[in-house]
């Protein structure tokens, strides 16, 4: 299976990506400065996009007896998935996992077991390094945001116990293999290594060279290996966790009252704030999972900007020409769309390229949070299925057309031609698109099931809901002992 | 004594305050209330979840008049009041039975 695809390994460029070169290449290289600041202030805007963008942005859109439940829930989500990533979060993504090294690491990082400040990890560059810390921090804040993107199809409605038992399981069985899966490579100058070995090998020892260069190049996550391009967390955060939302909508159940009482959001001006901070935060999202201040990076703050404009812009339209009005809610909503959308283009299309991306997005997210979720009558609280599913699928499919270097995409990149540099590989869109679908139908399966099975077992627990009577006098007071508002 | 209770558009409070003043009107309670009646409510739209939110925000104004004071007070409330468009809101007026100043005790007339 893993030689099947064997050129379109070598091109294979995922994302947020690396690999964790404790030993690091011969030359040792040092980190740059200005990369390890970048990445710094990129790590941090992450967290901001969570706390407090996130929180508000999902605060405002309940109604207020609920407010500071799903405040809390994202608040502790960071809290928590902190301490369970460096306890062996990291080590399950970004090692290598033996047989089943496809799915999953292992635990030889478990406690950041031999890092230090002087650890470095490789970039996208050859001949790039970061401090193995910052790298950490900013993986981290990702599985962080991914979980807390889930409380938007359960909010309202799920005992505070049974979130925190639902997302420690999710992150362990779902986020950390999806994230090694699609994220775990060796790198680049692991890989121009082999390939010089390769290229310098005599008659005797190029088979050697060869299989070596094979067992770099397979040492991958099984997503990676298919060639599927995620350049900042489309399949492994927004595809993850929209689905998730929509399991957890279906298998916890409607609010109560709901289709039959009013359940309008209660601040729509924090929603705006939060929508805002988010845009802010996911410049840190998007052009750090470029890994170093690069051409990659400037590519992605371009797109972070256009692809959401462009969304909110087609959000509105849709929205004044169907319901007559323009909204602001709808205007944050598609904001949101497009920033996830292209957030596994970023650094792979090019600025009218993500104009379009950010156009569809609006349009297509607009019709599944409004007219589908009405139609199927599944109560996603907070459309975390329209939004982030499914601009998630839109970008991940979209990144394998607009890549293409005749439509303004950076194409593909190949480390193995030229050991030691980065250049141009072939670029087929209907591989490319294969690819991708193949990476999004993956990660639907896996995700789907994967929280199916760990709600049931919640459920089973200790139960995912409280009783009606708490849930209708509002989960502030029920889980918190405390009120958003007094008056 | 009469009770007069006017329902108003809440954009209305000022005219409405400033016409009692002027005919000697002293004092006045105000209530935010949500209610409806001929005009009906109007929908909301978030996200394509439609509500039909049925009770409107109105002022509830209060006054205490002498009887023979009370037409001109009504006639102040609808001039002041009144857009043209329904939901205008309507004056409700009662009987009083007795007034009592808290801070002296005077009864009735001398009360108000």
């Amino acid at each position: 299976m893993k030689f099947v695809h064997f050129g379109r390994l070598i091109t294979a460029m995922a994302c947020a990506a690396i690999v964790a070169l404790a030993s690091g290449p011969a030359w040792a290289a040092v980190p740059d400065k200005g990369d390890t600041a970048f990445m710094f202030l990129s790590t941090i805007a992450v967290l901001l996009m969570t706390v407090p963008g996130l929180a508000l942005f999902y605060g405002g859109l309940v109604r207020s007896k609920n407010m500071l439940s799903v405040l809390m829930q994202v608040f502790m989500i960071v809290c928590m998935v902190c301490i369970i990533y460096v306890t062996y979060g990291y080590s399950l993504v970004f090692t290598n996992g033996g047989g089943l090294n496809d799915f999953i690491g292992g635990f030889s990082k478990a406690f950041l077991a031999g890092i230090g400040p002087e650890s470095v990890v490789g970039t996208f560059s050859n001949g790039v390094v970061i401090p193995e810390y910052v790298y950490i921090c900013f993986q981290m804040m990702f599985a962080c945001i991914t979980p807390a993107l889930i409380v938007g199809g359960i909010a309202e409605r799920m005992k505070f116990s049974a979130v925190i038992l639902f997302i420690a399981l999710w992150v362990t069985f779902v986020y950390f293999p999806v994230a090694h899966m699609v994220w775990y490579w060796q790198g680049p100058d692991a890989v121009a290594d082999a390939a010089r070995a390769v290229a310098e090998a005599t008659y005797d020892t190029k088979a050697q060279a060869e299989a070596a260069l094979a067992a770099v190049m397979s040492d991958a996550g099984l997503l990676f290996q298919w060639g599927a391009l995620d350049f900042a967390g489309g399949t492994v955060v927004h595809i993850n966790a929209g689905i998730a939302g929509l399991v957890g909508a279906l298998v916890v159940g409607a609010r109560t009252g709901y289709g039959k009482e009013p359940m309008p959001p209660h601040s729509l001006t924090m929603t705006m704030i939060g929508a805002a901070l988010l845009w802010f935060g996911w410049f840190g999202f998007n052009c750090g999972s470029n890994l170093e201040a690069s051409g990659g990076a400037v590519l992605a703050l371009v797109n972070t900007f256009l692809a959401p404009a462009a969304a909110a812009l087609s959000w509105v339209f849709a929205e004044w020409f169907t319901k007559g009005k323009p909204s602001l809610l709808g205007l944050v909503s598609g904001v949101v769309s497009g920033l996830v959308a292209v957030t596994p283009a970023a650094g792979f299309i090019g600025p009218m390229g993500s104009i379009v991306l950010g156009l569809a997005a609006g349009i297509v997210c607009f019709v599944f949070s409004t007219a589908v979720k009405n139609k199927l009558g599944y109560d996603d609280s907070l459309d975390v299925f329209g939004i982030h599913a499914v601009g998630g699928i839109l970008g991940a499919i979209l990144t394998g057309v607009l890549v293409d270097p005749e439509l303004g995409g950076t194409g593909l990149v190949d480390y193995v031609t030229k050991p030691g540099e980065a250049v141009a590989a072939a670029y087929s869109m209907s591989e490319q698109v294969a690819a991708q679908t193949w990476a999004v139908g993956l990660t639907i399966l896996w995700t789907g099931l994967g929280s199916l099975i760990l709600y049931k077992i919640v459920d089973l627990l200790i139960g995912l809901r409280p009783t009606v009577e708490k849930e209708r006098e509002g989960l502030d007071l029920a889980d918190h002992g405390e009120r958003a508002y007094n008056y | 004594m009469k009770l007069v209770s006017a329902i108003i558009k809440p954009f209305k409070l000022e005219e409405v305050r400033e016409a009692l003043t002027e005919l000697g009107f002293q004092g006045m309670t105000v209530t935010e209330v949500k209610g409806y009646g001929r005009q009906k409510g109007h929908t909301e739209i978030y996200r394509g979840a439609e509500y039909a939110v049925n009770f409107l925000p109105k002022l509830k104004i209060e006054i205490v008049a002498p009887s023979a004071d009370v037409d001109r007070a009504i006639d102040a409330i609808v001039r002041t009041a009144a857009t043209g468009q329904i939901g205008d809101g309507k004056i409700f007026v009662s009987a009083i039975e007795h007034v009592v100043r808290i801070r002296t005790g005077e009864m009735d007339d001398n009360a108000l």
